[in-house]
């Protein structure tokens, strides 16, 4: 089913391309979709290019994760629309042509504002391709049984299909029928939700039976844990940082791990899962893996307002939200945790954590409220780049150029923030159903949405899959055309004045596709596994940082020179990248020990994007004389 | 030579008046938008009080800042066609001078 809905989307998709490939043979119609699109539908198409495999599967993955803290990022990347609507939407309008270099220069027509601006949308389109990328191989992988590279490869080619027939045209009515669907359909799966209800045994309507995590009374005897229990062995024990201990025990003659917790009872082994490495292939909890032995879905509330063994069934969307709020409903969340056992064997466990609803419905899961000073710098980092990372997407910006005036771009901007808004209110309604029906992959958090969709039904899950791959293609398009525009227009139509006619720019802008859609598929291999929400976040810090002072400067600072433009560019990228490349997270993902990293915190932005203000106001004032003479 | 924007926008002479409201309302909403980060970070526990209908601060706040800014959006539209509508009909309204901004 999930197949037949996914080929029928691909053919209409790529079916329309084809179609306004016929009607687009000028650079106008290729990067600007020939300026006559209507507000309404570049709105929707706005909502298209922005709720990304980031917003659908990221965000919700992060509720269903860390609750509220996933959240924020739907927060933020709202607010981010502010900025785009009161401060860059009408001026970058009457500014630009074709991309958000033209709006740059033109004042000035300088060739280092060409050059570094083209480099910048390169490189935050690039940044912005990854985690599309990844979401690409997250959603093929189980949609279509096929690997993840084999999964990232098949959207790159589809989008560069789409790109190179009919550039901003194609890519905008893909948008519109993907940002509409997407809100429907997400409408319908939050009203199923709460047709369902909450329950404390969620059994996916049925489908799946609950499974009760079982727990064993334990002691410890010279540092050594030892259990009781008839037909338990302890095998080994391995003591992580923060006092975490995990037992490999022998239970009825299963080998697995299970996590040792103190509890009111005196110290337990709590039930977990596991995934073991050894030579013979990978074991999961205990038994080979196979199609049929698999991580199993988890995620349920051991109490709802304090009581056990309840079912809510139908439910208003306020007690919904109230139940999760209230102290007394408990929340059961799953952690990872990974080590080398005393057989020198490679474990990932996967342990449960109950936690309190008013406890996981605040901040503070995720992100270190609560900690140093530079955690919380850390958290307020990242808020600020999603505030501002918006108005200086590149991808984005472009979309002002396919409407006919002024007013279009403010209309089709309110349009989008409608859109979007009501959008990122589902989020938090698919978040927490997903961990309230049990359906988390408990070593993927970015699939919770279209599992929570599977769990009422396999065309559901389809039609939600679907969706969430034309979100992929959709995003990834529209990065695609803005890349391109930065090569072919920006870079060798202007900066080099190749002098080239209509149609060859069209030609440069088509192959340049090519060429950057290999790029994407590559990384989307590379960065396999990262959290997409995450990996957006520091696209956004990376736009923020090299765009939005130049625009914002541009507009309001009459001394701004062309020299304080390009330069504020440069630190913006240069100063993100290299705060992110040195950041604990990344030494994560080369398999270094994150303390080791020399910068302390993940997201750059309160340091980059400071800095490129700073840069333009100093490079502006002093280049002052010889720029106005 | 300056590159030119693609379609001609025309004189706008609502321009200085849409570029200060915009810079008002979007001065209105980073504050409110500031505060709740500020919440956030030096009083993470207040996020959790429930404030109406069972819902904590947490949501509520989240919530208002995601529906106000749609609100505020609709009345930023809606000021600039009034304003937009009330220049086109004045003969002297092209006069309006430069402030030197971007689209004054």
């Amino acid at each position: 089913m999930a197949i037949i809905v996914f080929i029928i989307f691909v053919v209409i998709v790529i079916g329309l391309s084809f179609y306004l490939g016929k009607r687009t043979k000028s650079s106008s119609g290729y990067y600007a979709a020939g300026g006559q699109i209507k507000w309404g539908v570049n709105g929707i198409a706005f909502a298209g290019d922005y709720l990304s495999a980031a917003s659908f599967l990221g965000i919700c993955g992060l509720i269903a994760t860390v609750g509220f803290d996933g959240f924020l990022y739907s927060i933020g990347y709202l607010a981010g629309w502010i900025v785009a609507l009161f401060v860059v939407a009408e001026p970058l309008k009457k500014l630009g042509k074709f991309t958000f270099t033209d709006a740059l220069d033109s004042k000035f027509n300088s060739r280092s504002i060409k050059l570094t601006a083209a480099i910048s949308t390169l490189v935050v389109s690039v940044c912005y391709l990854i985690p599309q990328m990844v979401g690409a191989g997250v959603l093929v992988e189980p949609l279509l049984g096929i690997p993840h590279a084999y999964g990232v490869a098949m959207v790159g080619a589809i989008v560069i299909t789409i790109v190179a027939t009919a550039g901003m045209a194609s890519t905008t009515y893909v948008q519109f029928i993907k940002g509409a669907l997407l809100i429907i359909f997400s409408t319908v799966l939050v009203v199923a939700v709460l047709i369902r209800g909450l329950t404390t045994q969620p059994d996916q309507g049925g489908k799946v039976p609950f499974y009760q995590y079982a727990s064993i009374p334990a002691m410890i005897m010279d540092g050594k844990v030892q259990v009781e229990e008839p037909g338990v062995e302890v095998l080994d024990q391995v003591g992580m940082k923060g006092g975490l201990v995990f037992v490999l025990l022998s239970n009825q003659g299963v080998q697995n791990w299970w996590h040792a917790s103190d509890t009111d009872q005196g110290l337990m082994l709590m039930e977990s899962q596991s995934v073991v490495v050894k030579p013979d292939g990978q074991y999961v909890n205990g038994a080979p893996l196979s199609p049929e032995n698999q991580l199993r879905q988890v995620g349920n509330l051991e109490q709802i307002s304090g009581e056990k063994d309840v079912n809510t069934g139908g439910i208003s969307f306020l007690k919904f939200l109230s139940s999760f709020t209230d102290k007394t409903t408990t929340v059961r969340t799953w952690k990872t945790s990974t080590f080398t056992s005393n057989t020198n064997e490679k474990v990932t466990v996967y342990y449960f954590s109950d936690v309190t609803g008013d406890r996981f419905l605040r901040p503070g899961m995720k992100f270190k409220v609560e900690g140093t000073v530079l955690e919380r710098l850390d958290f307020l980092s990242l808020m600020l780049a999603l505030f501002l990372g918006t108005a200086a997407l590149p991808h984005i910006l472009i979309r002002y150029y396919t409407v006919p005036n002024p007013a279009s771009a403010r209309k089709s901007t309110i349009v989008a923030i409608a859109a979007i808004g009501f959008f990122y209110i589902l989020t938090l309604f698919m978040g927490l159903g997903a961990i309230a029906n049990g359906v988390l992959n408990p070593a993927d958090s970015n699939m919770s949405a279209p599992l929570l969709a599977r769990s009422f039904g396999e065309l559901l899950f389809a039609i939600i899959s679907a969706i969430a791959f034309a979100t992929v293609l959709g995003t990834v398009s529209g990065l695609i055309v803005a890349a391109s525009g930065a090569v072919a227009h920006d870079f060798m139509d202007r900066f080099m004045d190749k002098k080239m006619d209509d149609r060859r720019k069209v030609k440069a802008g088509k192959v340049a596709a090519f060429v950057i859609g290999g790029i994407a598929i590559l990384l989307g291999i590379l960065f396999k596994g990262m959290n997409v929400s995450f990996l957006v976040g520091l696209a956004f810090a990376v736009a923020a940082s090299a765009n939005l002072p130049a625009i914002v400067m541009l507009l309001f600072w009459k001394k701004t020179t062309p020299k304080g433009i390009a330069s504020s560019i440069v630190v913006g990228i240069v100063a993100s990248l290299t705060l992110i490349a040195f950041s604990p997270e990344l030494y994560t993902l080369y398999g270094l020990n994150p303390l080791d990293a020399p910068i302390p915190i993940n997201n750059p932005g309160i340091i980059s994007i400071p800095l490129s203000f700073i840069t333009l106001v100093v490079v502006s004032l002093l280049t002052q004389k010889k720029e106005t003479t | 030579m300056l590159h030119k924007p693609a379609a001609p926008a025309g004189k706008d002479p609502s321009a200085s008046y849409k570029t200060r409201l915009g810079i008002w309302m979007f001065l209105f909403y980073a504050i409110f938008y500031g505060i709740f980060v500020a919440i956030n970070l030096l009083n993470p526990q207040a996020m959790g009080n429930i404030v109406v209908a069972g819902l904590n601060l947490a949501t509520v706040y989240g919530f208002v800042l995601i529906i106000g800014a749609l609100l505020e959006a609709l009345l930023y539209n809606m000021l600039c066609g009034k304003k937009e509508a009330e220049l086109a009909n004045k003969p002297d309204a092209n006069d309006e001078k430069p402030t030197g901004k971007v689209g004054a």
